[in-house]
């Protein structure tokens, strides 16, 4: 125990003494969560249309006021050629095309069918989604308007036509706001960014300068050794997911639900996870550079794959098995859970055996790889 | 010229003793392409949903039928009461939960009129946002065809055209981007703790006792590395191309030399931080935080940088990833000539030969 307690000092010594440590672990949250959680939206604000309005009718007239009247778009420039709007569109300067076709009212009214087209910047597939979702509605609402407005002249039997009141409501997050869904995975990823690379860090560190070579030849055991480089990034961990929920809060006014004491409690053996996984890296390379390079190389797949910026129910089948095997996924979910939606322990008692198995099965990969000899 | 030829010798050596780096550096491309090609998608599949239906009749039963023959809903559980759906949002799975109402068939034939209430859990709002639509299209179609027998007027057909990538491909997306991450990280990122690391060991001082001019350094540490992400580029555009059939519409040539304006940017930049700093950590923190951070998040590379707010918006305008991957995007997808990117290239030109400025300034022949 003694043994520890000095390893322990040693390491806080080192880690206080690092002027570059300082900054970074104030600095890393913030700008993490301002940029981030700002920069990662994909809420749509303002649509950049283009309309192309050759039916000049009182039709298209009050169509095209209802989309310059939504929050959501922005009419960039209105005209009659398709090949200037294209030409637009090829400049990058607006991300739809509106286009009313001559005849569009009359052909409505005589023909009972009306065609109009739209055309989507398709290369970011998820905002074409949504411009064609958002767009759609506006269309099918004055679309029914003039169903409403044209049957009060001509005698539709109302009694006849079946309708569905849909009520839909967004429990939990009731205005749909993005910043709510991303701070907390923000805070999973600081977590387990400033966990992981501290601790796949640290042991090669000492192997490229030659100290671990002292420390070989101590009486030191293993674990002691281990526990006693772990221990001070855990708490750092820990510090830190309370500082960017200090920020979080006050910055984003994110809903905290749940029970606070068992968030830590959960991410303190996360952390155990994930300096478990660092360590491991540590054991296996030579040089800072390559602890660096596999970190980013490892935390990129595991992120990618968490669910953080991207749904895990839209992958296929083999990749969310996939996800079974990734901690950050259930953190994720943990979290949100947790702040989000106020879950108890008995909620999420599955995912916690899981993390802990994780972290026991880590650790021991850890300590088995690290060996004194070389 | 001979003395160029053996230092460049001596870095490849560096470079290919360590095969651990070697490997790492033609993996990430080819597992990230393989990951945005093949898992991230932006389509919803087999959603997991709950149902409370409180009057399991004809018309309900057929609805849930339709949702869940429909490919985007699973059945995860029957609801049988109203507390069960706070229970079920809050184990996670559910995302979803339908109610209908009591005597719903009933309602639905005499009076023409009943309820459904469709509930999401908007902790993830753009798929509650996308659930919702896709239900609501289920529900409307269903009375649509209920009604087929009276004839609705009026009917405005709305005609969407995908431009550009007509199925949504998420690959289109990433390609540049992730060409754009790759030659940050090789070329910047790579240079930077290179050169640190002969500071760091002291080596440093040795070439720079030696007859060998401080230009030949650098540039004997830079060639490697152009090779490097060349070979790289070169690796994307096939696999993106053969295996993914993302088009190339433009001029390749074209692309091929933007690749390599951005190839020298990027080593520019990584010269730049080699000469502020003295130690590998330092540099890759710098490299992580200025370099990683906004080639993925300020770029317009995951997140259109329309929807940012404004100053980071301007910020975004600094980065120069951000107008590599417009130029790539508008060779490759859109196959514009050179005289629609020239403002973007010339912004690149141009913060280059800031940074080398920059460098030139700040590098030091002596020991402090």
């Amino acid at each position: 125990m003694r043994i520890i307690l000095f390893l322990l000092r040693k390491e806080f010594l080192q880690v206080f003494r690092n002027k570059s440590m300082l900054p970074l672990i104030f600095m890393v949250p913030i700008i993490q969560l301002i940029i981030l959680v700002n920069a990662a939206t994909f809420e749509m604000k303002s649509i950049r249309i283009f309309i192309i309005d050759n039916d000049m009718s009182s039709s298209s007239r009050s169509l095209i006021s209802k989309i310059s009247g939504s929050p959501f778009y922005k009419i960039v420039n209105t005209g009659f050629s398709y090949k200037q709007a294209m030409d637009e569109m090829h400049k990058g300067k607006t991300d739809a095309i509106l286009n009313i076709p001559p005849d569009f009212e009359k052909k409505l009214f005589k023909e009972n069918t009306g065609k109009i087209q739209l055309v989507i910047n398709a290369i970011n597939g998820t905002s074409a989604g949504l411009i064609s979702a958002y767009t759609n509605t506006i269309i099918n609402d004055f679309n029914r308007k003039i169903i409403i407005d044209a049957s009060q002249n001509i005698a539709v039997n109302a009694s006849l036509i079946k309708s569905l009141n849909i009520n839909y409501s967004f429990w939990y997050n009731p205005e749909l706001n993005y910043k709510t869904f991303m701070v907390p995975g923000v805070l999973v990823l600081l977590v387990t960014l400033i966990g992981f690379v501290l601790s796949s860090m640290n042991v090669v560190r000492e192997k490229e300068i030659g100290t671990i070579e002292q420390i070989n030849v101590t009486p030191i055991k293993k674990y002691q050794f281990i526990i006693g480089k772990l221990f001070p990034i855990w708490i750092i961990g820990l510090f830190e997911l309370a500082f960017g929920l200090a920020i979080g809060k006050l910055l984003f006014n994110i809903p905290m639900v749940g029970s606070l004491p068992l968030l830590f409690f959960v991410a303190s053996l996360y952390l155990i996870v994930v300096l478990g996984m660092g360590m491991f890296v540590s054991t296996l390379v030579e040089t800072q550079q390559q602890a660096m390079l596999i970190s980013f190389f490892l935390l990129m797949i595991f992120i990618l794959m968490s669910g953080l910026f991207t749904s895990i129910e839209s992958m296929p089948d083999w990749a969310q098995y996939i996800v079974k095997a990734n901690p950050i996924a259930y953190f994720i979910k943990i979290i949100r859970l947790i702040l989000l939606k106020g879950a108890g322990i008995m909620e999420i008692k599955k995912d916690i055996i899981i993390l802990v198995l994780f972290g026991i099965s880590m650790m021991s990969f850890a300590i088995i790889r690290y060996r004194k000899t070389s | 010229m001979n003395i160029f030829k053996g230092f460049v010798i001596k870095e490849f050596i560096h470079i290919f003793r360590d095969y651990r780096t070697m490997v790492i550096l033609f993996g990430i491309p080819l597992v990230q392409l393989l990951l945005f090609g093949f898992v991230i998608k932006s389509e919803i599949k087999d959603a997991d949903i709950a149902i409370y239906d409180q009057a399991k009749d004809n018309h309900s039963k057929r609805i849930t039928n339709k949702l869940l023959s429909s490919g985007y809903f699973r059945l995860d559980k029957d609801l049988d009461n109203y507390d069960g759906i706070h229970q079920a949002f809050r184990e996670g799975k559910v995302k979803l939960v339908i109610i209908f109402e009591q005597n719903f068939s009933e309602k639905l034939e005499k009076t023409g009129n009943a309820n459904v209430q469709i509930l999401a859990d908007a902790s993830e709002p753009n798929t509650a946002n996308l659930l919702v639509s896709y239900s609501n299209a289920i529900l409307s179609s269903y009375i649509k065809d209920l009604n087929s027998t009276s004839k609705m007027p009026y009917n405005i057909i709305t005609e969407i055209r995908m431009e550009y990538n007509p199925e949504l491909k998420s690959v289109y997306m990433f390609v540049p981007g992730i060409m754009a991450l790759l030659l940050m990280l090789i070329s910047a990122m790579m240079t930077s703790i290179s050169i640190t690391k002969e500071k760091e060991m002291g080596t440093m001082e040795v070439l720079l006792a030696s007859p060998i001019k401080p230009f030949v350094i650098t540039a004997g540490k830079v060639v490697p590395y152009i090779f490097l992400s060349i070979i790289n580029v070169l690796i994307i555009l096939s696999i993106s191309y053969y295996v993914f059939d993302v088009p190339i519409k433009g001029s390749l040539f074209l692309l091929v030399s933007v690749c390599i304006l951005f190839i020298l940017t990027a080593l520019s930049l990584g010269i730049l931080i080699s000469t502020v700093t003295n130690s590998q950590q330092v540099a890759m923190m710098i490299s992580l935080v200025a370099l990683m951070l906004p080639s993925i998040l300020l770029s317009g590379f995951i997140f259109p940088i329309e929807n940012m707010p404004i100053v980071l918006q301007y910020l975004c305008q600094l980065m120069p990833p951000r107008w590599f991957i417009e130029i790539i995007r508008n060779i490759m997808l859109k196959g514009v000539s050179f005289s629609f990117i020239w403002k973007e290239t010339c912004v690149l030109f141009i913060m280059m030969i800031v940074f080398n400025l920059l460098s030139i300034k700040k590098f030091k022949i002596r020991l402090e």
